[in-house]
C-alpha cells in the first residue's frame, strides 16, 4: 500500500535528508546540493542554535601560518597518539590532509578569522597538539563557523531546511534507508520523509550525564535511530570528560571553560597553590591531551587537593586585563555574569564535565557510509577519527572535513537510487512507530520522564565516571535495564496535549539515551585496560594487545552485543608519521 | 544564601491567550531565571514551552521578557531580583505557546539579503587571503550576534508598528553591516537598505543597543554608518546636483 495518500501525516521528498544542522549537517547539505542533490535538513532546534555554536578554541588545521614547521603528518600523529592509536588511520590521515583546505573555504565564504600580524589567519597552540594550530575567532570560533555554513546554505539553490522538528523512526525499503519520521515540536504533526540518501549529523549523547556541556538536544539520537535501523557502533565505551567546566555556582556546574584559557597561558593548581600537573605530564603541562588533565583534576580532588566546591583552581590572572579581554571574551562575561568572578583578577574554579562522545556509528573513512545500506554519518555522531580521546579544535575540522565527503557520497548515492524515494515503505512499521511515538500521551498516570530522565543521569554519573571498574558497570548496566522497562511504559508527565510539549519530546528522548548508556556500559565492560577516556581502576595499564581492537556494538535478535574487532594495520608512511613526531604518547597512569 | 523559594510568574497560553501563571521555585545559589523555568518543567508542569539550547549565552535560543525587559533566561541570576520576577514571550512576535514564539520571520528576512560577495580577483587568486587584524575586527563586533532576536523584539518599529514587511529589524542593520565591512565584500547593498530592508524606519533610539547581551553597539556602529552610506548616494545635495548635471556621482541602481 502506498503511504502518500494516507492523512496522518504530510510527505516531503527529497533525494538527501541530512539529519541535524550543526557544522556537520550544514556542511553535508552544502556538498550534497553542489552535487546536484535536492535537500532537506531537519534539525531539533532553530537554525544556528545547534552545538556547534558553543565550540568556543578553534578549528585545528595543519596551515603553519603560526609554525612553519608544522604539517599534515605531525597533526596526523597527534592525532592518532591522542587517541591512544585506536582511531581509524586513514580518517585520521583524511582529517589532517584535509582540514587546511576546509577552513581556507570557510574564509571564502565569509568567515573571518584572528589575523597574523602578515594578514594571515592566526593559529593558537592547543592541548595535545605540537604545534600552535587553532585557527580562531577569539573564544567564539563554532559560532563564526556555524553563521558562515547557515548563510551559505539558505543562500544555495536546492537546500531546504525544517526547524524544530524531530525525526524518531528511520524506515528502510529493501535493505536502503529510504526515509524517515518525524513530528513538529510546534503541534505535534508528523512529516514521512523519503530520500535517496540520509547523512546523520545528530551529534552527542551528553545529556545522559548528569554534569555536561551539553544541551538538552544532546540525547544521542542519531546514534540509536542509526542502531535501531541495524547500523553497526563503535568505540561506544569513549566519551571524552572536558578537563574544565565550571563548577561553582551549582546552578551553572557542567558549563564549558574552553581550552583556550590553558592555550592562552592558564595555569592549573590545587588548593595547596600547586601546580599538579608537574606530577601528571611535566612536558606538555596544562597543554596535555584531555583525557590526561581530566583525570589528574579527579585524582587531586579525590586526594583531598580540590578547592571549596570540589574542582581546581584555572588561574590567568598573569596575563594583561586587556589581553584576556580580546582573547577570552566570553569566558570573562561569562565567569562575571554568572559566578561574579573577574577573571583578569582571580582564578576560576573547574572540574571535568562530560564534552563529546568519540564513539558513535561506524563509518568508512573515504564517504562516511555506515553498514546500512543508503545511511551516511558525520561530525559527533560518527567515530573513528579520534579513537580513545579527541584533541580539541579536532571537532570542528572533523565537522568540515567529514561533512562535505559524507553530503557528496550521500548526493551521489541518491542519484544511483534516484528510485529509492520512490520505494514502498513498510506501512505496518510506520504505523507501529507512530503508535510508539504517540503512547506516552495516553499514559496520564504514566512515570514522569523528566524523573526518568534524571535517573539516567545518576546512574551514569555513578557508574560510568572518569575512572570505572566491572563491578560499578555491571550494577550500572542492571539499572539502565531496568530504566529501559519502565521507560517503554512512561507518561509524558501528565498533559497529553500535542501543542509543544516537552515533557511528551523527553519521554521519547528517553529510548535514545538508554540505547547510547546502554552500549557505553557493555563496551566499557568489554574493554579491558585503560586507555584514553576509558580508564578502569581494575584494569590500569594499557594492553598493547587491544592497541589495533575496536568494540562494536550491533543490534542482534538476542538484543544488544558487543564484539572486538581488529583493524588492519597502518601503511608505513602512516607508521612513519607517528614514530617521527615529538608529540609524547601519554601511557595510562591511573592509581 | 539560605535556602528560599521564588515565586515566578510564568504567562501560560497560545496565540488565543493566556494568562501568567505563579510557581513557587526553591532556590539554589547562583540559580538564573531558565533554571527555575526548567525546574517548574521537570517537576510542576511537563508541558511548558520554552526554547533553550546552551544555558551559557551563546545560543541566543532562550530570549524572554523578565519582568518585561527583554533578556536571555540562561545570563538573567534570579538574585537580581526580590522573592518573585514574572517571564513572558517576546511580545513582537506571534505566540505559538507560553514562552515560545514564532520567529521565522527573521529567518526570512535574512535570506532577502545578498551573501557575502567577494571580488573577482580574490575568487580567482589561489592564494590564501590576507587581511589585517583591525581591518577584520570592525566587522568582528556585528559577527557576535548570537540571534537571540532581543534587539528585534524591543524596536518600536517591528513591537509597536509591526512593520515586519518594510523593516528588517536592528539584527538585520548588523547582519548587513558585517557584509558592507567586510574588507573583501564588494556588493553594494544599499539600494536593499533603501528598499527592502527599510533602514530609514530606524530613528535612532538605541532601545536595541541597550538589550543586546552580546553588547554590540547597533546603532552607533552598524545603523548609524549604514545610514550614512545611504544618504550619501541617494540624499546627498552636492551629489544629487552633480548627477543633474550629468557628472559622474551615479546614483546606484535600485
Amino acid at each position: 500500500m502506498d503511504l502518500v495518500s494516507s492523512p496522518s501525516y504530510e510527505t516531503v521528498e527529497a533525494d538527501v535528508l541530512v539529519l541535524g544542522a550543526g557544522g556537520a549537517g550544514l556542511r553535508a547539505a552544502i556538498a550534497a546540493a553542489e552535487g546536484g542533490a535536492r535537500v532537506m535538513v531537519v534539525c531539533k532546534s532553530l537554525l544556528g542554535k545547534a552545538h556547534t555554536v558553543m565550540a568556543e578554541g578553534g578549528v585545528a588545521a595543519a596551515m603553519h601560518n603560526v609554525a612553519y614547521q608544522d604539517s599534515w603528518e605531525v597533526h596526523f600523529a597527534d592525532t592518532m597518539k591522542g587517541g591512544k592509536l585506536i582511531n581509524d588511520w586513514r580518517m585520521a590521515e583524511i582529517h589532517a590532509k584535509e582540514s587546511p583546505d576546509r577552513v581556507l573555504e570557510l574564509e571564502r565564504w565569509g568567515a573571518v578569522f584572528d589575523r597574523t600580524w602578515q594578514g594571515r589567519i592566526h593559529q593558537r597552540p592547543f592541548g595535545a597538539h605540537t604545534y600552535p594550530r587553532l585557527a580562531h575567532v577569539g573564544d567564539r570560533t563554532g559560532l563564526e563557523l556555524i553563521r558562515t555554513l547557515q548563510d551559505r546554505a539558505v543562500h544555495q539553490n536546492g537546500v531546504d531546511v525544517h526547524m524544530e522538528a524531530t525525526v524518531f523512526k528511520l524506515l528502510k525499503s529493501r535493505g536502503r534507508v529510504a526515509g524517515a519520521l518525524a513530528y513538529r515540536r510546534a503541534d505535534g504533526s508528523l512529516i514521512l520523509y523519503r530520500c535517496g540518501a540520509l547523512v546523520l549529523a545528530s551529534g552527542g549523547a551528553g545529556k545522559m550525564y548528569r554534569v555536561t556541556s551539553n544541551s538538552w538536544e544532546s540525547t544521542g539520537d542519531g546514534t540509536a535511530l542509526a542502531y535501531d535501523a541495524g547500523a553497526q557502533l563503535r568505540d561506544m565505551e569513549m566519551v571524552q570528560f572536558h578537563p574544565t567546566g565550571m563548577v561553582w555556582p551549582a546552578g551553572v556546574r557542567g558549563i564549558l571553560v574552553t581550552e583556550g584559557v590553558r592555550g592562552e597561558g592558564g595555569v592549573l593548581r590545587n588548593k595547596d597553590g600547586e601546580r599538579f600537573m608537574e606530577r601528571y605530564d611535566r612536558d606538555r603541562m596544562e597543554l596535555s591531551s584531555r583525557d590526561v588533565v581530566a583525570r589528574a583534576i579527579n585524582s587531586e580532588v579525590i586526594a583531598g587537593r580540590g578547592t571549596p566546591h570540589g574542582g581546581a583552581f584555572l588561574d590567568i590572572t598573569h596575563r594583561k586585563p586587556d589581553f584576556i579581554k580580546s582573547k577570552l571574551p566570553s569566558m570573562y562575561e561569562q565567569f562575571l555574569k554568572l559566578a561574579d568572578v573577574d577573571i583578569t583578577k582571580q582564578p576560576m574554579e573547574v572540574a571535568p564535565t562530560i564534552h563529546y562522545a568519540m564513539g558513535g556509528v561506524r563509518v568508512e573513512a573515504e564517504t562516511g557510509a555506515t553498514s546500512v545500506a543508503g545511511l551516511y554519518a558525520a561530525g559527533e555522531v560518527a567515530s573513528g577519527l579520534h579513537g580513545a580521546n579527541r584533541l580539541g579544535g579536532n571537532s570542528l575540522s572533523d565537522l568540515l572535513v567529514f561533512g562535505k565527503r559524507a553530503g557528496e557520497a550521500a548526493a551521489a548515492s541518491a542519484v544511483d537510487h534516484a528510485k529509492a524515494a520512490a520505494r514502498k515503505l513498510d506501512q505496518a512499521e510506520v504505523e507501529e512507530a507512530i503508535a510508539e511515538l504517540m503512547a506516552p500521551l495516553e499514559r496520564p498516570a504514566g512515570e514522569n520522564p523528566y524523573r526518568l530522565q534524571a535517573e539516567i543521569q545518576d546512574v551514569m554519573t555513578a557508574h560510568a565516571p572518569i575512572v570505572r571498574d566491572e563491578s560499578g558497570l555491571r550494577a550500572g548496566l542492571e539499572k539502565i535495564l531496568e530504566l529501559k522497562a519502565r521507560a517503554a511504559v512512561c507518561g509524558a508527565g501528565g498533559s497529553g496535549t500535542l501543542a509543544f510539549n516537552p515533557g511528551w519530546h523527553t519521554a521519547r528522548d528517553l529510548h535514545s539515551m538508554l540505547v547510547n548508556a546502554e552500549a557505553l556500559l557493555r563496551a566499557a565492560l568489554e574493554r579491558k585496560e585503560s586507555r584514553g577516556a576509558h580508564a578502569r581502576s581494575d584494569f590500569p595499564k594499557t594492553d598493547d594487545e587491544l592497541s589495533d581492537v575496536n568494540y562494536v556494538v550491533e543490534k542482534t535478535p538476542q538484543g544488544m552485543q558487543v564484539k572486538a574487532e581488529r583493524r588492519p594495520p597502518m601503511p608505513g608512511y602512516l607508521a612513519e608519521a607517528v614514530r617521527h613526531s615529538y608529540a609524547r604518547y601519554t601511557p595510562e597512569e591511573t592509581e | 544564601m539560605d535556602v528560599s523559594n521564588l515565586d515566578l510568574k510564568i504567562w501560560r497560553g497560545d496565540a488565543k491567550g493566556g494568562e501568567p501563571v505563579t510557581y513557587r521555585v526553591p532556590v539554589r545559589e547562583g540559580m538564573v531565571v531558565l533554571d527555575a523555568v526548567l525546574w517548574v518543567q521537570a517537576n510542576i508542569a511537563s508541558d511548558l514551552a520554552v526554547r533553550w539550547n546552551c544555558k551559557a549565552a551563546k545560543c541566543g535560543s532562550c530570549s524572554a521578557e523578565i519582568d518585561g525587559f527583554p533578556r536571555l533566561m540562561c545570563k538573567t541570576p534570579i538574585a537580581e531580583y526580590g522573592g518573585q520576577l514574572s517571564v513572558g514571550p517576546m511580545k513582537a512576535f506571534t505566540v505559538i505557546k507560553d514562552l515560545v514564539t514564532d520567529v521565522s520571520w527573521n529567518y526570512q528576512a535574512n535570506k532577502e539579503i545578498p551573501p557575502f560577495t567577494p571580488g573577482e580577483k580574490d575568487l580567482s587568486s589561489s592564494e590564501p587571503w590576507r587581511m589585517q587584524q583591525k581591518d577584520v575586527e570592525r566587522v568582528m563586533e556585528f559577527r557576535k550576534c548570537i540571534e537571540c532576536f532581543l534587539c528585534q523584539d524591543v524596536c518600536h518599529v517591528l513591537r509597536a508598528h509591526d512593520l515586519k514587511g518594510a523593516f528588517q529589524g536592528p539584527r538585520f542593520m548588523v547582519r548587513i553591516a558585517s557584509l558592507e565591512m567586510h574588507p573583501k565584500d564588494v556588493l553594494d547593498r544599499r539600494p536593499l537598505l533603501k528598499g527592502k530592508a527599510g533602514i530609514g524606519y530606524c530613528n535612532v533610539t538605541k532601545c536595541c543597543t541597550e538589550v543586546c547581551p552580546e553588547h554590540i553597539h547597533i546603532t552607533d556602529n552598524a545603523i548609524i554608518p549604514l545610514k550614512e552610506r545611504m544618504d550619501d548616494a541617494y540624499f546627498d545635495p552636492v551629489r544629487s546636483l552633480l548627477r543633474r548635471l550629468g557628472g559622474s556621482a551615479r546614483k546606484p541602481s535600485a
